[in-house]
């Protein structure tokens, strides 16, 4: 890997995000997005949980038997899920019963075991363990941007904290219940993506086959 | 041809290398709406035919006349009748007593004109949004603005609710337009119906304005449920005690969406749009199929606790948005299947899922939406598997 630390972190931000190229992760996006604190904390739950994970598998990577080694990974990434789990469990109890499963389920999440078996499995420890880090952000930043605009506009609120007063409350703004609904983050990522596309046109693929025009002759 | 020499004159402006080349699109809608389009295949097979896009759209819209009448009209009734309980007030009964008009329900032409100040305000946001849509993504894409919108803005309007708020109405048609259509490559390429998809997200956006009992007839205080919504929590028996029988609901003097309510007006429609052969028959034939049959299903099955199992077909049919959608959206050719044997599968799929959701989903008392947008989203899988079959059958056969 020719790869600078710089780069390792970086990169998946944009050019190389897990969820807006790879489309990786979009369950849990859909699930957890429509509070941004519960997105907040899951974006953190989920960069932990890369990180240790990438460095711990890499650090055994030569010892791990090739035709075993996803049950092994997998040992190490659902040992670190449940030190999460209760963690928040014990320091942020409200927000560990809104993200109920989820949490759980950051074992079956596609960026996790994505990054493991094809980066911590060939690269050494602290360059496994930045490049979870860079996912779990890239992963985050958007699970961030789906949040703002779901509460935002679904509850006319951030972090809880209200900045459009909704009419229910004597307030002016009609909250768009769509965006409170799991369904809605499909479009809200579907927007996303082709934002993303359109300023980094190198990111959208090349067409599978193409419409010939045939010339008359 | 004063207008044509008009058009030829300034046309080298908007042709490549002219000084307006980024804005064709624009010269080439305002053209082709005034005139037949110029462009003609060049490649084979040259199918020659006098139905071309133009024309379907345009008939669309033709066939769409009896129900603005209807609605206008009912929309009019239903506030005129409500005023002689409410005090008038806003204004639109302001321009209604400027003219001298008055709110006799008795009057047609006072209903009408209460109607049109309704309708309009909603048809004109409907336009004028989702044109700039059209606009702003046929000169970014380099594709022609075409009559397709007209249909489509048509469409949207009507089933509208009368007292849906302006800005929702904008937000719905960006909606359908951007997800419904755009994305996908605009006209000819939507695999959903674009005013649908553009309901649905209200819908569910904003269910207090899209649904319940107040909305139907914009008037503050007044209160007056669907047929749909008295038959789901009381049983069709008590439509009568609410005043509504079976002919006032077929010939559209009910509670409703603008355009929807009159199944008449409809089927005025649906013999024009099957007369010049724009509505293909046989997605009607297996949209009323599925409806009757399930319905009859569900006629034999009863139930002591679900008032809608007994609910005969015919109630089925003049209730709700039933005729409205299956004479204008199941019809829609390019969302619908494009097989023969695809087409009355599909109709079917759609007429039992309306009565699925009607009666058997207690969240939705109206099916007629997301029964149209889930049998869109089979309409290819219907074909592929139509097809599929087709050459099968072949194979078998020169085996």
């Amino acid at each position: 890997m020719a790869q600078t630390r710089r780069e390792m972190l970086i990169d998946p931000l944009v050019d190389n995000n897990p969820i807006t190229l790879q489309v990786l992760g979009i369950c849990s996006a859909l699930a957890v997005t429509s509070s941004l604190q519960v997105a907040f904390v899951m974006s953190i739950a989920v960069t932990a949980v890369t990180a240790f994970s990438s460095m711990f598998i890499s650090m055994i990577r030569n010892q791990i038997p090739g035709s075993i080694r996803i049950i092994v990974q997998m040992v190490i990434i659902a040992s670190l899920v449940i030190i999460v789990d209760q963690v928040l469990k014990a320091y942020a109890y409200e927000i560990s019963k809104t993200l109920s499963v989820f949490v759980g389920l950051i074992i079956t999440n596609c960026i996790v075991m994505g990054r493991a078996e094809a980066f911590a499995m060939k690269n050494p420890p602290i360059a496994s363990f930045i490049d979870g880090i860079g996912n779990g952000l890239g992963y985050g930043l958007i699970l961030m941007l789906v949040g703002v605009i779901r509460e935002l506009f679904g509850s006319g609120s951030l972090f809880g904290i209200t900045i459009m007063e909704t009419v229910n409350n004597g307030g002016w703004y009609v909250p768009n219940g769509l965006l409170l609904l799991p369904p809605s983050a499909f479009f809200v990522i579907g927007l996303l993506i082709w934002a993303f596309r359109s300023w980094k046109p190198e990111q959208v693929e090349a067409r599978e086959y193409k419409i010939q025009v045939v010339e008359a002759h | 041809m004063g207008v044509r020499n008009f058009f030829d004159r300034i046309e080298p402006n908007f042709t490549k290398g002219g000084k307006y080349e980024k804005l064709f699109p624009i010269y080439e809608m305002v053209e082709s709406f005034l005139f037949t389009p110029k462009t003609v295949t060049t490649a084979a097979p040259h199918a020659r035919s006098y139905v071309d896009m133009k024309r379907i759209m345009t008939y669309v819209v033709i066939a769409t006349i009896p129900c603005i009448i209807m609605g206008l009209y009912n929309v009019g009734l239903q506030v005129n009748s409500a005023y002689e309980t409410f005090p008038p007030s806003g204004w639109r009964a302001a321009i209604i007593s400027a003219l001298g008009i008055g709110f006799d329900a008795s009057n047609p032409l006072a209903n009408f004109a209460h109607g049109l100040l309704y309708f309009l305000p909603i048809y004109i946001t409907t336009l004028v949004v989702g044109g700039i849509w059209e606009v702003i993504f046929a000169t970014v894409r380099g594709h022609e603005v075409n009559e397709g919108f007209l249909v489509t803005s048509m469409l949207f309007a009507l089933i509208m609710p009368p007292s849906a708020p302006l800005w929702q109405v904008a937000l719905g048609i960006s909606f359908g337009v951007v997800i419904g259509k755009e994305v996908f490559g605009g006209t000819g390429k939507n695999f959903l119906n674009p005013a649908l998809t553009g309901r649905a997200f209200l819908y569910f956006a904003y269910p207090a304005n899209m649904s319940g009992d107040t909305i139907w007839t914009p008037v503050d205080g007044f209160s007056g449920a669907t047929a749909l919504s008295v038959s789901s929590s009381a049983g069709y028996e008590q439509l009568a005690a609410q005043g509504m029988n079976w002919m006032n609901s077929f010939v559209g003097t009910v509670q409703g969406s603008i355009g929807e309510t009159s199944a008449l007006a409809c089927l005025i429609g649906l013999c024009f749009l099957l007369i010049t052969q724009i509505a293909n028959w046989r997605l009607v034939v297996g949209c009323m199929a599925g409806m009757i049959g399930f319905t009859l299903l569900l006629n034999a099955i009863g139930s002591d606790s679900n008032p809608m199992f007994a609910m005969p077909w015919y109630w089925h049919f003049v209730v709700g948005g039933f005729a409205f959608g299956m004479v204008f959206m199941v019809t829609e050719p390019v969302s619908a299947s494009h097989t023969n044997v695809g087409r009355y599968i599909y109709g079917a799929l759609i007429g039992f899922m309306v009565v699925m959701i009607r009666v058997i989903n207690p969240a939705f008392p109206e099916g007629m939406m997301l029964a149209i947008l889930f049998g869109n989203v089979f309409a290819p899988l219907i074909d592929y598997f139509v097809i599929q079959a087709n050459i099968k059958r072949r194979a078998k056969r020169h085996a």
